[in-house]
């Protein structure tokens, strides 16, 4: 938890299963009350009217085990386990599709942002799921310097599924590449030279802070 | 009123009519062809200089016919509306210039129309008498109240506030029905949170000390006579003791009775004490006084409770009702508040298929019951049992797509309601089902209590007027009109009770009710000639026409609502109105010129239906649809009222076409008659036969259904009419 | 016209050799013809974005752009923040508008924020580059500095999800917003009002995790585009930008297709028929070229 310049590793120190089992304890089946109690927006989920306009707004809709509606319903029916290791909220493109249509105004896309986080700092989410660890990348990547290196970022993601795949994605992804650089909208030199912000320690300290508020109000509940 | 005719005929040269048409040419067609005493033209006919014009005629030249070649009938009421002479009007704008193209090739056409128009008003206006309005009419302010729950209560306070006395009959030995029983109820008001209070403790207060108001407990209604304005009615009283009261109008509000799902096995009711009714929680809240209930069987404290939706309801199974109850979705959201607010760590589930909560605060209801944490399962309930100590409900999750298990305390089954609607008059196996009993008990010849619309509530026309009943003067009012809460019931109550006060007013003054409002001509009858056939007593779809004891009709002038459907039923044309009569239309179709057959200018009749063909034809012409100029329109105050004689007549003297125009018949009718548009359907199935013996082909005799929005459909109608004459030929029996 | 300054946000993809410098580019060209100054916040940070939801837990993300917001409100009073990313528009402007409404939240941002020694009170707007212009200049004031009218240049205006969702510019519809299509049209070029792929999705971030599922949905942009008669797409969001321009030779390999859609920003339109030339509209960074644009640009 102090070593903040490592954060997915200090995530992982967090979501150890232990959290996960604490969860369970302190809630026994009343899964939407955790979800209330511990998502961002949770305390919206009880206010879903089942009318599927979430369901059917979604342009990857198609690709959701169970799109918004139907988690909605798991929470209330207390299906934890299958909505917390769902591999579904992670397909959220952050359209806002299913939030401006939402004819209760829930904020779908929040909740499940929140969801997948939960799940996440409950080590529940998907180890592999491709969204999850670009995702995890891409929170890296800008808390390291403050500012979001494009380069790095498509690096790490091309090698996410190991090595040969990695040089697979590259390949495919190198005339993509060499046109950005090309057009002077990509540098190879951002491997070495990008320098994010100077205030990057200052960003550090925030963030710092910021995720100890945030355990403090989680343990109130 | 003068004994002798004398018409003036009045031609309007505005709104482009003068441009459009040789006026001079239409002024000697009234003078010559309508035998008009008095023609005359005027720049504007409508404004204050042209209306004093025919004013001045009737006042000094005794002008007691007046034809008026204008605009539509429908045009212009007011000022043309002159008192105590018969008005005919020629449609020459919206029936006319506005439907015809302005070119050279069409003004010779066009002008034929005005002509047949201004002839047909002239004739019209000849066979026309002002209306009188009914002698006998009374005038009674007394308002019988049948039923003493929340819709009675209602009606009889706002009656006796808005001044009239009231009489209410009530067979129970309290006042308040079944809305004194609850703990409390949906909402009224913003901001739609929480229940509250009925709100009936005070309304029975409120009716008990009206000086106004009378009431009678323990007592039902042996007997009503009569007519609007002086009904007859005897009460009866348990205790054996009778008495007869007279009222002008009757509201019914006998409300409903919880629906009996105890023969349906898959709900489990009366198999366990904790498998309740909607209405047995209320009943338990009420006896704790508002505390959580303690299960009936146990007496241990609820901590989950399922709410079944549509228990019973909204199926087609039998044994179900195949209808919403409409309260029941926000009775339940209630009724877990009941709990939430008690104890939010209760468990509450209503499951549900579709979730209904009308109302203008029915959402709000629906989120504030969320708020607290009531869950709403989208589910089918398949088994209700007691088990192990609890209550199991199976039911799929209709939106995970599975089976699924619910074990609680307590569940609560929302069984919906059936209206206490007396007689199905229309079954004459009624009166011998169980607890079947009239309510009225009508001394009428068509039955003895409101005829029923659909699943045996006393409705009358759900789409156009919802506060009428088929019974003039007499309304329904709350839940046996149809399903409602008490939010609705009061709103409901309130409409019908001014609705029953316009029919005393009405009646007072010999009037028609709704929806010819106003109108003070009444059906007259010769006896000699009537064949006592029955056809009139049985087709007036208001129960307006009496037997007596020769089985000739007797007409009840304030139960009858103009529609002239005994009128059209005559097989001997012994039946009229003094402005509207088999001579006013008949005489107008044969004054309709019709041109030699090598002319090529067929003549298509169309019969519409002034409450919505003929204003759907005025719409087309305001949005100039341009329609055949081959046609010629007669409005009918009802399609039921066509007698078939003019069909026969119109083809006898060469007329190419027929068009009748209706409104929608059927389960889902439109016709503000009720029946009328049905009956006449059925009557033009038989002209096939006169066709055929006249040797003319079936498509020369049309019957369509109209709504008011059908401004496109008409003329287009009318155009395909005229290219089926085209194509099957001339009449052969031009003259 | 006195000039006007806003407090500028120009967020990651902006920067030198980053995938939308080229909307810098164009953005910078056309604040010169309409004396807009740009004033930007010193040493800004990411936003966010929207998928750093899984790293960043609600605090953390949005403690990101609340500090870019106290720097502003520190450097640059009484001005507007103003973004020209989508994506860093919609972040900045939630973490405004959730800290305004929940005091617990705002209390806590602060705790943080004071220990590096910043305090955010919520006191400026914040606002998109495309309401600045429609708002504080007006179609009519922007089409009065057209130069180049873009004549006979079919332009499908293609606005995407987070400019328009889930706030979106003022008076315009969810479904089939018009402010882009008013803009072309104040250009001179010919908006196509029934594109219908408007406001789809194109992917987002997953057109890198998801490539397959993206492609999928930015082919149907194209396509519709190509359906309508476009000789080029316009959009307001760097990533719709990116998504839509540099996959084109993927999509036309795995679905047979033959497409070479040009695609630009509004900025880049305006820019042009302000009479800037190629390069200081950024035209030299589209990897498809814009061909007629180009012409435009030559004039």
């Amino acid at each position: 938890m102090n070593d903040t310049s490592k954060p997915i590793d200090a995530i992982r120190k967090m979501s150890m299963s232990a959290g996960n089992t604490a969860m369970i304890e302190r809630y026994r089946n009343h899964f939407l009350k955790e979800v209330t109690d511990n998502v961002e927006e949770g305390e919206w989920v009880n206010m879903c009217m089942q009318c599927g306009v979430c369901a059917g707004s979604c342009p990857l809709g198609n690709a959701w085990a169970h799109p918004p509606q139907e988690i909605f319903m798991m929470i209330r029916a207390g299906k934890r386990e299958e909505v917390l290791t769902s591999d579904s909220m992670w397909m959220c493109t952050s359209c806002y599709n299913c939030i401006v249509r939402c004819p209760r105004k829930l904020p779908i896309t929040h909740i499940m942002h929140g969801l997948a986080r939960y799940a996440e700092r409950l080590g529940l989410a998907p180890k592999n799921q491709p969204t999850r660890k670009f995702a995890m990348m891409f929170w890296d990547n800008i808390t390291k310097t403050g500012r979001a290196n494009e380069v790095t970022l498509g690096i790490r993601l091309y090698f996410m599924h190991g090595f040969v795949n990695g040089i697979k994605t590259a390949l495919k992804m190198l005339p993509v590449g060499l046109s950005m650089i090309k057009t002077k909208r990509m540098s190879p030199l951002g491997l070495v030279a990008h320098s994010g912000c100077k205030g990057k320690n200052d960003i550090t300290k925030l963030l710092k802070k910021a995720r100890e508020i945030e355990e403090a109000r989680m343990k109130k509940y | 009123m003068a004994d002798e005719k004398k018409i003036g005929a009045y031609l309007c040269k505005g709104c482009g009519l003068g441009d459009r048409l040789d006026i001079s040419a239409l002024k000697v067609v009234a003078e010559r062809e309508g035998k008009a005493a008095i023609v005359r033209e005027h720049d504007f006919l409508c404004d204050a200089s042209g209306v004093a014009m025919i004013q001045a005629d009737i006042d000094t030249q005794g002008v007691n016919r007046v034809a008026i070649a204008a605009c539509s009938r429908r045009a212009k009421t007011e000022a043309f509306g002159f008192a105590n002479v018969a008005v005919s009007r020629a449609n020459l704008r919206e029936g006319v210039i506005w439907v015809r193209p302005d070119t050279d090739e069409n003004r010779e056409t066009t002008q034929e129309m005005a002509t047949d128009y201004v002839r047909m008003a002239c004739v019209e206006a000849k066979f026309m008498n002002p209306p009188d309005a009914n002698k006998a009419a009374t005038y009674n302010r007394q308002l019988l109240v049948v039923g003493g729950g929340v819709s009675g209560l209602t009606s009889a306070i706002e009656a006796a506030r808005a001044g009239y006395n009231v009489t209410i009959v009530e067979k129970g030995a309290e006042l308040g029905g079944i809305a004194a029983q609850l703990y409390r109820q949906v909402p009224e008001h913003s901001p739609y949170s929480d229940p509250q209070d009925t709100g009936v403790a005070e309304l029975i207060n409120a009716v008990s000390n009206h000086k106004n108001i009378t009431v009678h407990t323990r007592s039902s209604i042996a007997e009503t006579d009569g007519a609007p304005g002086r009904f007859v009615v005897q009460i009866a009283a348990e205790s054996g003791t009778s008495e007869t009261k007279t009222f002008g109008a009757i509201l019914q509000a006998t409300g409903f009775t919880a629906h009996d799902i105890s023969h349906l096995p898959v709900y489990g009711y009366k198999t366990s004490p904790d498998i309740i009714t909607q209405f047995e929680l209320e009943q338990l809240t009420k006896a704790a006084g508002g505390d959580i209930i303690k299960r009936p069987s146990d007496g241990k404290q609820v901590a989950s409770v399922a709410f079944v939706q549509c228990a019973g309801q909204r199926s087609e199974q039998e044994g179900h009702l195949s209808y919403c109850s409409g309260h029941c979705c926000s009775t339940s959201i209630k009724q877990a508040m009941y709990f939430k607010n008690a104890n939010p760590a209760i468990d509450t589930n209503i499951i549900y298929t579709d979730l209904r909560t009308p109302g203008a605060g029915g959402e709000d209801f629906y989120r504030s019951g969320q708020h607290k944490g009531v869950t709403f399962t989208k589910g089918q309930v398949t088994s209700v049992k007691a088990e192990g100590g609890g209550v199991s409900v199976k039911f799929k999750d209709l939106i995970l797509n599975e089976d699924t298990e619910e074990k609680v305390d307590l569940v609560v089954l929302a069984n919906g309601m059936v209206p206490n609607s007396g007689l199905n008059i229309d079954d004459p196996t009624s009166a011998e089902k169980p607890k079947s009993a009239s309510i009225l008990n009508l001394t009428y010849r068509q039955g003895r209590d409101l005829p029923q619309l659909k699943y045996g509530f006393n409705d009358s026309h759900f789409i156009c007027f919802p506060y009428e009943t088929r019974r003039t003067g007499i309304y329904a009012a709350g839940p046996v009109r149809r399903p409602m809460d008490i939010a609705q019931t009061k709103e409901d109550a309130t409409g019908a009770t001014l609705k029953a006060i316009q029919a005393i007013e009405n009646a007072a003054l010999g009037r028609a009710a709704h929806p010819r409002s106003g109108d003070l001509s009444f059906p007259s009858f010769k006896k000699e000639g009537c064949t006592q056939c029955k056809r009139c007593t049985v087709e007036c779809p208001f129960g307006a026409i009496d037997e007596d004891a020769q089985r000739f009709p007797v007409f009840n002038e304030s139960r009858c609502r103009r529609c002239g459907t005994c009128m059209g039923a005559c097989p001997v044309r012994v039946i009229s109105f003094e402005n509207y009569s088999v001579d006013s239309v008949g005489q107008q179709i044969k004054n309709i010129d019709i041109p030699e057959e090598f002319d090529e200018k067929p003549r298509i009749l169309m019969l519409a239906c002034e409450n919505d063909a003929y204003p759907a034809l005025d719409m087309a012409a305001m949005n100039r649809q341009e329609y055949s100029a081959f046609v010629r329109v007669i409005p009918v105050r009802c399609l039921g009222s066509v007698n078939l004689i003019w069909i026969t007549d119109a083809l006898n003297s060469g007329f190419d076409g027929v068009m009748m125009m209706g409104c929608k018949k059927g389960d889902n009718y439109q016709c503000h008659f009720v029946k009328g548009s049905e009956l006449a359907h059925m009557r033009m199935s038989k002209v096939d036969d006169t066709l055929k013996t006249l040797s003319l082909e079936t498509e020369r005799v049309v019957t369509h259904e109209i709504a008011i929005t059908d401004i496109h459909r008409l003329p287009q109608l009318i155009n395909e009419m005229a290219s089926t004459i085209l194509r099957i030929g001339m009449s052969p029996l031009k003259f | 016209m006195a000039k006007k300054q806003y407090s500028f946000y120009p967020g990651c993809s902006s920067e030198k050799n980053a995938s939308a410098s080229n909307y810098m580019t164009s953005v910078h060209a056309m604040c010169d013809v309409l004396d807009v100054q740009l004033n930007e916040i010193p040493d800004w940070n990411c936003c966010g974005a929207s998928v750093g939801y899984a790293g960043g837990g609600e605090l953390e993300r949005l403690i990101l752009s609340a500090r870019n917001l106290a720097i502003s409100e520190q450097e640059h009073k009484g001005q507007d923040v103003v973004a020209t990313c989508a994506a860093c528009w919609l972040a900045t402007r939630e973490t405004k508008e959730r800290l305004e409404s929940d005091n617990q939240l705002m209390r806590d941002a602060n705790q943080a924020l004071a220990e590096i020694g910043l305090k955010y009170e919520a006191k400026q707007n914040v606002r998109h580059m495309v309401e600045v212009l429609i708002e504080d200049f007006g179609y009519d004031k922007l089409g009065e500095k057209v130069k180049k009218p873009l004549e006979g240049l079919k332009v499908a205006g293609y606005v995407g999800c987070q400019t328009n969702r889930p706030f979106g510019i003022d008076g315009e519809s969810y479904e089939n917003p018009k402010y882009l299509d008013k803009l072309v049209e104040t250009m001179g070029a010919e908006p196509l009002g029934n594109y219908d792929k408007k406001v789809q999705c194109c992917g987002g971030a997953l057109a890198f995790s998801e490539p397959e599922k993206s492609q999928a949905m930015i082919k149907d942009i194209i396509e519709s585009a190509y359906d309508h008669g476009a000789d080029i797409i316009a959009t307001p969001c760097p990533v719709c930008q990116m998504n839509v321009e540099i996959y084109q030779d993927q999509i036309n390999k795995t679905y047979s297709k033959n497409f070479k859609m040009p695609v630009v920003y509004y900025s880049t339109l305006m820019s042009v028929a302000y009479g800037k030339g190629h390069r200081e509209s950024g035209l030299d960074g589209q990897i498809i070229p814009a061909t007629k644009l180009e012409k435009f640009a030559a004039k």
